[in-house]
């Protein structure tokens, strides 16, 4: 996870640098912040929940990313962990795909757990 | 900073003169930082390095704080002291000129303050201030991992960057041999303590394809330097700025 990050930011530095054209970094030295490429953020809040999305930022490279995440999202003990992924690497289906994505699964009760009864003091299940 | 200061430090009685002493040098040297550091604010790059800014702003203001009122009422010594009265080293009250010179004047004071109150945290339970030097020591590796960070990417970037960050160093540099004069009330090894400094400032900048500058580390003219209230031309215009809310509204609060 986080080599991945950190080589997608790599390259994306590099970009900005101007040695080597890419599509979100600019070209140029005199890139500025408007061309840092974007980056999505998830924090996780404590141990045994997963990360979730906290939203994104700039930021020139993976390590900076990091850091501007610790900034702006962590700042109030949200976090024992954060994650930065490049959000060109994230892959979303499309708002025209709703229907066939999503709706089938409205009128199949079975697939819903509701026909089991939850254990006392289970918060998260 | 009208609320209640923390309750572990609110009795300014607790410190015996020499400790008082060394914690105004210590308390006017987050202070005035983190006025300056606040000054980026509104101007900064980029949206996220002005929040970096402002935290580590808060922090130092937060540092200064408690260290002020070891010393007596925060408030009044924040605002209606004189220029010759503050005991910061002339450094931190440096104007923030570019970017580049702001890293420079943060990697060279965090490293001196992350070794400094790593020293006063080891003194363990006789050193009044070991228990704040060891909660500030934690924000203030975050503060040199910033400028560290900062420094490679504009040592090691483009031309204008390396420029820039070369020319904020040396600007800088002048300024530097005043941190380790001894300071009364803290008890450093402060030989030690230049030492480690120049080997860390020295290693950050080799990686940042940058050298340490040359030249003398202080002012040659000086009669004194901060921590004996004698300040650069551009703290007077800082403090004035810092402190004319105060002074024309006392007891203002919202």
């Amino acid at each position: 996870m986080s080599a991945e990050a950190e080589d997608a930011g790599r390259r994306t530095t590099a970009g900005s640098g101007g040695t080597e054209p890419s599509a979100d970094a600019g070209a140029g030295a005199g890139a500025a912040a408007g061309d840092w490429p974007l980056w999505e953020v998830f924090v996780r809040s404590r141990r045994g929940l997963s990360h979730v999305h906290a939203g994104s930022l700039h930021a020139p490279d993976a390590a900076m990313a990091l850091r501007n995440a610790r900034d702006l999202y962590t700042r109030r003990q949200e976090g024992v962990s954060v994650w930065v992924v490049p959000s060109t690497a994230v892959t979303a289906s499309s708002p025209d795909e709703k229907d066939p994505f999503f709706a089938p699964a409205a009128d199949k009760p079975y697939r819903h757990p509701t026909f089991y009864e939850l254990p006392e003091g289970v918060r998260n299940l | 900073m009208s609320a209640a200061p923390d309750p572990a430090t609110a009795d300014p009685a607790a410190a015996d003169p020499a400790t008082a002493a060394g914690a105004l040098a210590l308390g006017d040297d987050a202070l005035v930082l983190s006025h300056r550091l606040a000054e980026w604010t509104g101007h900064a790059p980029v949206l996220e390095e002005e929040v970096a800014l402002a935290n580590i702003a808060l922090d130092l203001l937060g540092q200064a704080r408690t260290l002020l009122s070891l010393v007596g009422d925060e408030d009044e010594l924040a605002f209606l002291r004189e220029e010759r009265a503050f005991r910061n080293v002339q450094l931190v009250e440096q104007p923030n000129g570019d970017f580049a010179q702001t890293i420079a004047r943060q990697l060279y004071f965090s490293v001196y303050q992350e070794l400094l109150y790593g020293q006063l945290a080891a003194g363990g339970e006789a050193a009044p201030l070991a228990p704040l030097a060891a909660k500030a020591v934690k924000e203030v590796a975050y503060h040199r991992d910033h400028a560290e960070q900062w420094t490679l990417r504009l040592g090691d970037g483009t031309e204008t960057s390396h420029a820039r960050m070369r020319a904020g160093l040396d600007a800088l540099w002048r300024y530097t041999g005043e941190l380790f004069r001894p300071v009364e009330g803290l008890a450093v090894d402060w030989a030690g303590l230049e030492a480690a400094w120049l080997e860390t400032v020295g290693g950050v900048l080799e990686r940042a394809t940058l050298t340490l500058p040359e030249g003398p580390r202080a002012t040659g003219w000086s009669a004194g330097g901060g921590r004996e209230g004698v300040h650069t031309e551009p703290f007077g215009r800082m403090l004035a700025e810092m402190q004319h809310l105060h002074r024309s509204h006392p007891g203002a609060s919202w």
